[in-house]
């Protein structure tokens, strides 16, 4: 509360352990208002840990996290009413309808009812949900819920939002849908916190940080970590891929190597050499290939060079 | 008679509950030794698919095979010819690893003269010898999910059905675990995978998309995202991205935009004709336009694509 607050939510050397493991290891990092924010790694890395302890519901051991500009150790209270945290299992009543649910919620944020009416039928349209308004939450599918759970941690009109992990087991039109209302409360200046295990996820937020074993590895847009792979991405197709593998598999340049379902991803250090190269060692082993062609690098090909490259992993 | 080198064969298979046809006349076959993954949205007719394959549901007409035994006459034999996985559900956590290995060996009826051979082979495929007396909970995810498969196959089931086998795992244990499944696959076991998500579907070697209880898309992965998209897919980069999504939709020609990170997507009949018209629609409505260019789908677009097109996304959740 000193000074005239930057960003949205500050973590700040953010640390925690817990016995035999430091799940967050002096984390920093900064989200602005509306902008989506993505914390993305695969479990254990840490990500449920930040949110809570940004969300003032677990003491750091270590750091400091800042939420709309309030210290959340020093005021949790005035934190806790310009946030709204959503965990994996949000604390939806089941045997409630939708529109009880929303009610229960606004009631609990102190929402007034003319508000309450106003906001919720705005939220409901933007999920898509608003001829379920009458239904029980636990007869809705899980995109619904997920869908539900966000509809009533928005009710108050939060600054900030941290979502964790919103889509796990949401199917991609859900998510979709999701998506939608993140980015339109971002163009209204909420910031967003959101975590995700799933790497392609990564490509929806504004900015992400990458994070493993507790540390970040990267934190950038989506468009420069890619560009710090610093190497190319082939895919090559083929109607018996594990031929090409073996083929391939110790051929020069290449730095990694994923068998898909009809074909190789494979990470080399110079597409322009590599794809004659491999052309060649293909045809005159007579191994059957359709084509080979250089592809986008995806977060998850950054992901698996920073781990196994064994690169130092300090922020 | 069907064809030996097909492992899982459905004919007209049709489910109905009441008035709701959950899966309404589907074909499909699946050879021995391929991995195969079944994506659709919830509600799509996809658990009640697996559940009939799994012959725990009786279908209301139509037929399927699997490992050679038809799932409505004769469900007990399909039962103990397949193995079955999901990354959430599979393990006991508070059992030792051992223990959870011996439980599913009696599940599964291992004789007992194959017990401990079948203890060792799915120790070392888990990667677990030396690990036996852990607690289940406090292995890694990686190392989970490979005690899950090898609990799944201690029987050497030819059918194995996994449902979201990595979710949530690091990618290099679940490339890992993917070269295990190709490894299964190459000795001749037919994996069949459903997920949501399309770093799974990817390491498949065909794949099928329900949809309303009918399969809409069937083929590679390449294959779908070279031909299945209604349309093809545009990257524009533009300012405010909020206020060119709502132009966009009443655009002619377009299809669908939404917002992708800080970009749109735009599903358009004509991608090269499109670029022009898209730019000076833009800029006409006082759009700070960037670049715009062609992109290649991912199997999330065309998923969305096929599955939302027919309807405009409308009162599909029945």
């Amino acid at each position: 509360m000193t000074e005239q607050p930057q960003s949205a939510i500050i973590a700040e050397g953010l640390t925690k352990g817990f016995p035999g493991v430091r799940a967050v290891d002096h984390l920093s990092f900064d989200v602005s208002s509306g902008e989506i924010f993505g914390l993305v790694g695969p479990d254990g890395a840490g990500k449920t840990t930040t949110l809570r302890m940004l969300a003032g519901i677990m003491p750091p051991d270590a750091g400091v996290a800042s939420v709309a500009g309030f210290n959340v150790a020093h005021d949790p209270e005035g934190a806790k009413h310009q946030l709204s945290y959503m965990p994996q299992r949000f604390g939806l009543y089941e045997d409630l309808t939708v529109d009880e649910n929303i009610r229960f919620y606004a009631d609990l944020f102190g929402v007034r009812k003319a508000e309450r009416e106003e906001r919720s039928t705005q939220l409901l349209q933007a999920a898509g949900m608003r001829e379920f308004r009458k239904r029980l939450a636990g007869k809705l599918s899980g995109g619904m819920k997920q869908k539900l759970g966000l509809v009533c941690a928005l009710i108050h009109r939060p600054k900030v939002i941290l979502l964790d992990e919103p889509t796990t087991g949401v199917d991609p039109v859900s998510r979709r849908d999701f998506w939608r209302i993140l980015y339109e409360l971002a163009s209204e200046g909420v910031a967003i916190l959101t975590s995700t295990a799933y790497l392609d996820e990564a490509e929806r937020c504004h900015r992400v940080a990458l994070l493993h074993q507790g540390k970040l590895l990267f934190c950038d847009t989506p468009a420069n970590l890619k560009a710090k792979l610093g190497k190319s991405v082939l895919s090559i197709t083929s109607s018996k891929p594990r031929g090409l593998r073996d083929e391939l598999e110790h051929a020069m340049g290449i730095s990694s190597l994923v068998l898909t379902g009809d074909g190789l991803h494979v990470v080399v250090d110079d597409a322009a050499r590599r794809i004659p190269e491999f052309e060649a060692r293909l045809n005159s082993a007579h191994v059957p290939f359709d084509t080979i062609q250089q592809v986008t690098p995806t977060i998850e090909d950054l992901f698996v060079d920073a781990v196994s490259s064994g690169a130092s992993v300090h922020a | 008679m069907p064809d030996a080198n097909n492992s899982i064969v459905i004919e007209n298979l049709l489910k109905q509950f009441g008035d709701f046809v959950a899966v309404d006349r589907i074909n499909l076959e699946i050879r021995k030794g391929e991995v195969f993954g079944f994506l659709g949205p919830n509600g799509a007719g996809k658990s009640t698919t697996i559940r009939m394959l799994c012959g725990l549901l009786t279908p209301t007409s139509g037929h399927a095979q699997v490992a050679g035994y038809d799932v409505a006459r004769e469900p007990e034999s399909v039962r103990q010819n397949i193995g079955y996985m999901s990354q959430k559900f599979s393990l006991y956590n508070d059992l030792k690893v051992i223990e959870n290995i011996r439980l599913f060996a009696g599940l599964y009826s291992v004789p007992s003269n194959q017990l401990s051979e079948r203890i060792e082979w799915a120790l070392g495929m888990a990667n677990l010898k030396g690990r036996e007396n852990l607690i289940t909970a406090t292995l890694p995810g990686g190392w989970k999910q490979r005690l899950a498969l090898g609990c799944a196959v201690l029987h050497k089931p030819p059918v194995v059905f996994l449902d979201e086998p990595t979710s949530g795992v690091d990618p290099i244990s679940r490339r890992q675990f993917w070269d295990l499944i190709h490894h299964m696959a190459e000795e001749g076991v037919t994996v069949f995978v459903t997920t949501h998500y399309m770093e799974e579907a990817e390491y498949c070697n065909r794949l099928a998309l329900i949809f309303r209880g009918k399969i809409v898309a069937l083929g590679t992965p390449s294959e779908l995202k070279q031909k299945s998209m209604k349309g093809e897919l545009l990257l524009v980069e533009c300012q405010p991205l909020g206020n060119a999504v709502e132009v966009l939709q009443s655009a002619p020609d377009v299809m669908d935009a939404a917002v992708f990170g800080n970009a749109l997507h735009l599903v358009v009949r004509d991608a090269t004709a499109a670029i022009p018209q898209v730019k000076k629609y833009l800029s006409d409505r006082s759009i700070t336009v960037g670049r715009v260019e062609k992109i290649h789908p991912s199997l999330e677009d065309v998923f969305v694509s096929l599955t939302t097109a027919s309807d405009s996304g409308k009162e599909w959740e029945a």
